[in-house]
């Protein structure tokens, strides 16, 4: 019935690149779908509005309305607002990352290809960080410009420590919205829960852990991006026990993450949320 | 020894209680187009998707080049072009962006780039679209840089579900030019497709399935004469490129080894009812050739390969 094989005889002869060179492909060319497409224009005005906002504030009632040092000064500006900028980076960049390749049926396009799987999660992460980075990197840039205009040129360490935990937070993040995107096939249904989740559900039950149940709060990765803001005031603050309540006889605990927890939390969402993610990616099925 | 092309051992997909294909045991080598058909959800394209590594196998495995798809994904798919379901690229890409990602990741050198796609774009006739995003593309535009995409690395085998997908009448003619022209290029086309007309034009061999269950693999004539229902003839379609002669269909033609009975479709083609072995076919065409009545194609007819489609398989789902 079969014929002996007659080996074709391609005119391009090729070798297939290493896994971490077609990383370096994905990344390469997700980043140019990034930039192409409006997702990364849209972070990037988002960001630059709420830049804007906060220069506009802070030139109209003046800096002393905020802030008496420069320390003060960053944390007014970037400890209370660059969660979000990481967040909303997680969202626009990760939310969709991986469940798009299935409902957009893109990953037909690639996944028939020599290429293992995980090449294409590796390269796709990668390219949703630099575009964070980016963002986040004109972001530290207005501030630090509105830092030096009125405080002068020089910069507390505090804030090149802020800096580093905001990439290490941004890294959890994006660990944590891959593995979301990971789990669905549906871009909407990814993007929706990852929001609720970082906007409002990580918040509340915080907020209900260590309030109500007086528990410190460890396991939820918002608790442990407190090191950002944390760091910028001085002195670093500390768990504490508030008196309280009719007589004074209720002990409330109000709890602060401290450097080595904070760390602790945000390499571990990130390492256990890359791990499953991954591992999600390579069994699910183009059905 | 040679190295079986495509092989599926005992390959099985199970979603639940429902099985998708069931014990596919097939080994295609060589340089030639299988036609692998099939009614919807007769499990043609779980098939095409177990042997790119889109779906697990529930059991069993699929190999190409000897080289387990799911096991050493990288190193089996080397040598495939593959399309399956009409992919979507990203539509803020350029094809010339898309079909680059692509030829990147196959290795392809930097020098040999810009001319292999420029040259694949102008084989599915889409040069004039090559910087315009494809987001702007229609069904069958995708359609055919898709196809760019499978052949630009010049691969050996080639996996194409129903590759005609979406695309107009010219752009079917076009594809089915397209595969012809591998096949010269020896190369393994492994094709599933709902168009008899197309498979009985293209495939040297088919394959049917079912059910999930493979029920004939073999060369096309003999699937057709062994299931066609006409008591093992065959039916010809014999393309011409000058109109014929009455008489030398009377005289010459009906009377040839073989031959049950021969008839004019037009000016331009005849139908011939043929009853014998491929020895003796391959002996009816030479004759045909000596005549010169100026033969450009030879082939069994669409219909008769659907009446062995309607015999092997009695329902759809």
């Amino acid at each position: 019935m079969s014929k002996p094989s007659l080996k074709a005889d391609p005119v391009i002869h090729t070798s297939l690149p290493s896994s971490i060179a077609q990383v370096g492909v994905m990344t390469k060319y997700e980043l140019l779908n990034y930039f192409r497409s409006r997702r990364f224009f849209i972070l990037l005005i988002i960001g630059l509005i709420i830049s804007s906002i906060l220069t506009a504030l802070v030139a109209y009632y003046g800096v002393n309305s905020f802030a008496t040092t420069a320390l003060g000064f960053y944390s007014f500006w970037w400890g209370n607002s660059v969660t979000l900028v990481v967040i909303l980076s997680g969202i626009f960049f990760g939310g969709d990352a991986i469940s798009g390749e299935f409902q957009n049926k893109t990953g037909y396009f690639l996944v028939g290809n020599p290429l293992r799987r995980s090449s294409i999660y590796v390269g796709k992460w990668i390219a949703a960080l630099t575009a964070s980075l980016i963002i986040l990197a004109i972001y530290a840039a207005i501030a630090i410009g509105n830092g030096i205009y009125y405080f002068g040129a020089t910069i507390p360490y505090q804030y090149g420590e802020s800096l580093i935990f905001s990439v290490l937070y941004l890294i959890a993040v994006l660990g944590f919205t891959f593995f979301f995107s990971s789990l669905f096939k549906s871009s909407s249904m990814s993007i929706l829960v990852t929001a609720i989740l970082f906007l409002f559900a990580f918040s509340l039950i915080q907020v209900i852990v260590s309030t109500l149940a007086q528990v410190e709060p460890w396991f939820i990765i918002t608790y442990g991006s407190g090191i950002i803001g944390n760091v910028l005031t001085d002195p670093y603050p500390t768990t504490q026990s508030v008196r309280g309540g009719f007589g004074g006889r209720n002990e409330t605990k109000i709890f602060a993450v401290s450097i080595p927890e904070g760390i602790a939390i945000l390499v571990g969402y990130f390492v256990v949320t890359a791990v499953i993610g991954l591992l999600l990616f390579e069994r699910k099925e183009f059905t | 020894m040679s190295v079986p092309s495509i092989e599926a051992v005992n390959l099985s997909k199970r979603y639940g209680s429902f099985s998708a294909l069931s014990n596919l045991n097939l080994k295609i080598e060589g340089s030639k187009c299988v036609g692998f058909l099939g009614p919807n959800g007769a499990g043609k394209t779980t098939t095409l998707k177990l042997f790119t590594d889109m779906i697990r196998a529930s059991e069993g495995k699929a190999l190409i080049n000897g080289i387990s798809v799911h096991e050493n994904k990288k190193k089996a798919l080397a040598s495939v072009g593959s399309l399956i379901e009409s992919p979507e690229i990203y539509p803020a890409l350029t094809p010339r962006e898309a079909l680059s990602m692509v030829a990147e990741i196959r290795g392809m050198p930097r020098s040999e780039r810009k001319k292999k796609i420029e040259e694949v774009v102008s084989e599915v006739k889409m040069e004039e679209w090559l910087d315009k995003k494809v987001g702007k593309f229609s069904k069958g535009m995708k359609q055919r840089i898709n196809i760019s995409a499978a052949l630009l690395s010049e691969p050996e085998i080639l996996l194409l579900d129903e590759p005609s997908t979406g695309l107009d009448p010219r752009g079917m003619s076009e594809v089915r030019e397209i595969v012809k022209s591998l096949k010269h290029k020896n190369r393994l086309i492994f094709m599933s497709s709902h168009l008899l007309n197309e498979v009985s034009e293209i495939c040297d061999e088919v394959a049917m399935i079912d059910h999930g269950k493979l029920l004939v693999y073999d060369k096309l004539n003999n699937v057709v004469s062994r299931f066609s229902g006409d008591g093992g003839e065959i039916i010809i379609d014999v393309g011409l490129s000058r109109a014929i002669d009455d008489l030398i269909l009377s005289r010459n033609i009906s009377s040839m080894a073989g031959v049950v009975s021969a008839e004019k479709l037009d000016m331009k083609s005849l139908r011939i009812k043929f009853s014998g072995s491929l020895e003796n076919q391959e002996k009816l065409l030479s004759d045909l050739v000596a005549l010169k009545i100026g033969l450009v194609s030879f082939h069994p007819s669409s219909s008769a390969l659907e009446d062995t489609y309607l015999n092997l398989i009695k329902e759809t789902l």
